[in-house]
Parts: structure tokens; sequence; C-alpha cells
């Protein structure tokens, strides 16, 4: 302790070097979160793990797609899809890690505030969601002018704004929903294991039972979260259609997401 | 500063802290003492709002922790070394802490050479570090905001010999320079080696507190005997206390008291001297033996 200064003085006066120290303001909250979202093994290799999907990806249409399929919409979605996928994964882990890896106990300790702490993490994965979308589109837009240059066809721009706000949109409720599951189990196997049967075993099952049950295939919009957030990505969402998306965000999003954060502010943080 | 007053925290029918009142003070060093599930850790885990109490208050430097506007420049804390995430560097950790508390980068790389962590440790992940490395990183993240209050719980787990004088020493050094410290232990010899004051807990309530020359006084005076028995009757019919100890009895009476009473009754006595030998130790087993949760001997 070389740098502290012996306190000698009254009482008041101390009182008055105390008072000096700033609140901590919200952005470097969010600051410190965007770090440790990436900063860890596992975020590094989620993001090795993205980088290479997108790659691939991009390669993969640049040999195996036909010259009409050349076009903006293939190459975003290749960049895209394997971020859509994988970065909910680092919104879970956001959250997760303070109890998981325990490293709550610090940074309660530092913020004390558990509802700052969760708002900057809502903060970093609505930016991570939004930021990442707009990498995607830069690069499939390069690669897309890159590809129809080598080979000498004209460049297809086949993705209007309208329809890559649906995308976006699609995209951050995919983030939220990473989020949501981070905040109700606190617990990261649990929250992965989850968000992958949310994406790959019930849209299966509940395409199976569309296929047979007629009542379910007219109940499903109603009903049927991740539906709804798939009819998102071909956009031209009528009233109704944003209706059912609201019922069924409000039911699997946002309740869950409202219990989830009632626990995290009692909780304790062991 | 730290002042916890009436702390109480109930778990269904259970009463982990019951109705706890202490302060430390600053420009000394607070040990707080007792057998492990004594509720040392809870009281320090709603001191810094992880935990919230039942009821009762807790302050720091006269405002709740949950009032500080930048707690990590006012209370170091280390609750638990592990409490890491395990994927990152130690470099990383003390890196998020400065970035929180706004102080200089050039403080992770003071403290690093304080808790002496080299580069190549500091550029390891947590995952692979020793309990000793992870404390010191620990103690590192609480000193880094330049505090002037610590609150550390168990800080001596882990650490080797030359650690633990090393952490005494600057636990010493930042008392002497005004702050205060709150260690928790039941490494007895740590604690009475360093600590001023005393704070005795044992199943959730304070059974001693007070300086440790005032809580070492208390615990009597050793006398040994070649007629134990004809000393205790002595003593006893005095109105003293009067316990076989090892080739002779310990009591409460003060060493002048004894000696009178050994010479009226005619025991010549072999050795008296205050009950020191076993010192904080003998006095911990003994005010926390009824409370305590487990067989302390064991």
């Amino acid at each position: 302790m070389s740098t502290a200064v012996i306190e000698s003085g009254s009482v008041a006066e101390r009182e008055r070097a105390r008072t000096a120290h700033a609140p901590i303001p919200f952005r470097t909250v969010v600051g410190v979160e965007l770090r440790k979202a990436f900063d860890t093994r596992s975020g590094f290799w989620l993001m090795v793990a993205i980088a290479a999907a997108g790659v691939l990806a991009t390669g993969a249409v640049l040999a195996f797609a036909s010259n009409s399929d050349l076009t903006y919409d293939s190459f975003a979605g290749a960049i895209g899809v394997p971020m859509t996928i994988l970065l909910p994964v680092v919104a879970i882990l956001s959250v997760t890690g303070e109890w998981s890896q325990r490293a709550g106990l610090t940074t309660f300790t530092l913020v004390p505030h558990r509802g700052r702490v969760i708002r900057a993490k809502l903060a970093v994965t609505v930016l991570i969601g939004v930021s990442s979308m707009a990498l995607a589109l830069a690069v499939g837009a390069v690669g897309n002018i890159v590809a129809t240059g080598l080979k000498g066809i004209d460049t297809t721009w086949d993705l209007s704004f309208s329809s890559i706000l649906y995308i976006v949109g699609a995209d951050l409720i995919g983030m939220l929903v990473g989020f949501m599951l981070g905040v109700v189990t606190r617990n990261s196997a649990g929250a992965i294991v989850t968000y992958f049967s949310y994406w790959f075993v019930i849209p299966t099952l509940s395409m199976v039972l569309a296929a047979n049950q007629s009542w379910f295939e007219r109940a499903q919009p109603w009903v049927d979260f991740n539906f709804d957030q798939g009819r998102l990505y071909d956009g031209g969402f009528t009233g109704q259609d944003w209706a059912q998306l609201a019922v069924t965000g409000t039911f699997w999003l946002l309740l869950p997401l409202a219990f989830g954060l009632w626990r995290v502010m009692r909780a304790e943080v062991k | 500063m730290i002042i916890v007053d009436s702390l109480t925290k109930k778990y269904g029918g259970f009463t982990a802290v019951d109705h706890v009142t202490f302060r430390a003070e600053p420009g000394r060093v607070t040990g707080f003492l007792g057998p492990n599930g004594a509720g040392k850790s809870t009281t320090m885990r709603i001191l810094v709002g992880l935990t919230p109490g039942s009821s009762g208050t807790a302050t720091v430097l006269g405002r709740r922790y949950a009032d500080l506007p930048n707690p990590g420049r006012e209370i170091g804390v280390l609750l638990d070394a592990s409490a890491q995430h395990a994927g990152r560097t130690g470099r990383e950790i003390l890196t998020l802490a400065q970035r929180t508390m706004r102080v200089p980068a050039s403080r992770v790389d003071e403290m690093l050479d304080l808790v002496s962590l080299s580069d190549e440790e500091s550029a390891r992940r947590v995952r692979d570090y020793s309990l000793g490395m992870r404390q010191r990183l620990g103690i590192a993240t609480a000193l880094i905001g330049d505090p002037e209050v610590l609150v550390l719980d168990e800080p001596a787990n882990g650490l080797d010999p030359a650690g633990i004088r090393w952490m005494r020493d600057l636990l010493r050094g930042f008392a002497n320079q005004g702050g205060t410290v709150l260690l928790s232990s039941h490494l007895l010899h740590e604690i009475e080696v360093i600590a001023d004051d005393l704070v005795v807990i044992g199943n959730g309530r304070i059974v001693a507190a007070g300086t440790k020359s005032e809580l070492l006084e208390a615990a009597g005076t050793f006398a040994g005997a070649a007629d134990v028995a004809a000393l205790a009757a002595a003593l006893t019919g005095a109105g003293h206390t009067a316990e076989q100890s090892l080739g002779g009895i310990r009591t409460d009476a003060d060493p002048a008291q004894v000696g009178r009473l050994a010479l009226a009754a005619g025991v010549p006595l072999t050795e008296l001297r205050p009950a020191d030998g076993a010192g904080l130790e003998e006095m911990f087993l003994e005010l926390t033996k009824d409370n305590a949760r487990e067989e302390v001997a064991a």
C-alpha cells in the first residue's frame, strides 16, 4: 500500500475525501460487460467458431451455388446464419458465467446494484446482435461484389431495406431468447442445452405435429414462438402476424424473462 | 470503519446469523473468529449485499454498502478467491476490476508487483492457478482501488508460510496507515498474531468481543501443583473456577489470588502464570464449544 495516504485528518475531512468518488457511469459497466463477453476461453472459441463457419459458408456458396444463386441474400445469409445461431450463446454465457463460474461474487460486489449489471448485459446483447448483423451485411456485400465480378455476371442486390429490418429483428429475438434462458437458469450447461433444443428440437417436433394434426396447424402461429420468429425471416407481416408474434413473444420470452429477473434480484450470489 | 448492528439472517427456521453486533475500527485489524459454519461468511456476505439480511443493519464508512457510489474505491473485498471465471487470465481479472473502478491502468501492474505475480503467471488462466495464487490475485483485486477498508474471508487459506507472513505484514501496514481491516479465519494462530481486536462467533451469535489483550486476560491463570486436587478445592472453595489442565489447573482467579489461596491452603505451587500458553486457541475452543456445530476437536 505504498500509494495509500495516511488518514490523519478529522472525520469531516475524511468524509469529504470519500464523497469525492463519482458514481460508476452506466457506460463503464457496459464497457466492462462487453469486454467480459469475449475475454474468456469460451468467448474466444465462440468467436473463432463463428468466423470459421462464416468463411466455410461463404466458400460453399462460391463453390456450389449456381450463377443465379450468387446474390446478396446468399452471401449475407452465409455469414449471418452461423452468427444467428451461435451469438445467443455469448448472451447466455454473459449471464450464467456470474453464477456457474461464480464471477458474480466480484461483479456484484464492485457494482452492488444487480439491476444495473443485468441492464448492461442486456445492452451488450443488443449491441452484439446489431453490430454482428451489420458486419454480416457488409462482408456479404463484399463477397457478392467480388464473386459476381470474378464470374463476370451481374451483381444482384436482392435484400430490401425492410427485409433487412425483419432479419435484424428476428436475430435480436434470438439473442434475447439466449439472454432470457441465461437469466432463468443461471446455469451455463442448462441454458445452452435448452437453447439448442429451442433451435433444433422444438421446430422439428412442432412441424411433425402440425403436419399430422390440423388443429395444431391452425393454432401454431398463436402458440409457437419459434415458428413466428422463423416467419420474420420471410418478412411481409400483416397486423395479425404481429399480433401472433406479440402473443407468443409475451408468453415464451417476456414472462419467463420477468420471472427470471425477479429471482436474480433476490437470489444469493454464492 | 465497519458497524454491524443486530444483523440477523434466517433461512426458514434456521438462524444462520443471530443479532450480530460489532465494529471494526480504523487503524486496527479486527479478527472475526469462529468455527466453520458459525456465520462468519454469511455476515460478510450480508455486509457487501450479496446475501439479503433478514433484519439489522451494516454500514461501511457510515453508509450502507449499496449506497457507496464506487464501492471498490472505499472497501476492498475478498470473500472467496476461487470464485473467478476459470477461463480468464489473472491480468484480465485485475483489468476488469481496474476498469470498473475507473482507476489508472498502471494500477494493474502495481498490484501484480505487490502480490508477487510474475508477468508469466498473470498471463495464465485462473483455471491453472494454485489456491495460493488465487488468494494473491484476490488480494490484488481488493487493493486495486486503494480503499480505506478491507474485508477478507479466510485470506490465509492456501498460502505457504512465507505467503502468510507476507500477508500479515501487508495487513499490518494497511492498518497502520489508518485503514480498517476485517479478517475472518478459523486459523487461530494467524489471527492471534495479527489482530488487534477480536470478534468471536459461534452458531450465529457473538460469544466474545474486545481487544486481544482483554480477551486473553479473560482466559485466566494457569497454576501447576503436585497436589492438583487440593489446589482445585482451595480455588472452588473461594468461589473461583478450577479446571483440570495438563499438569495443573486453569482458573479465572488472577495469579495473585491463586498464590494467596495456595499459601493459605498449604499447597506448594510448581508453576503460576497467565493462561496464555495455548492462548487464544484455548479461549476460542472454550467459548465456542457449547455453540460449535461440529465437534471442534475433530
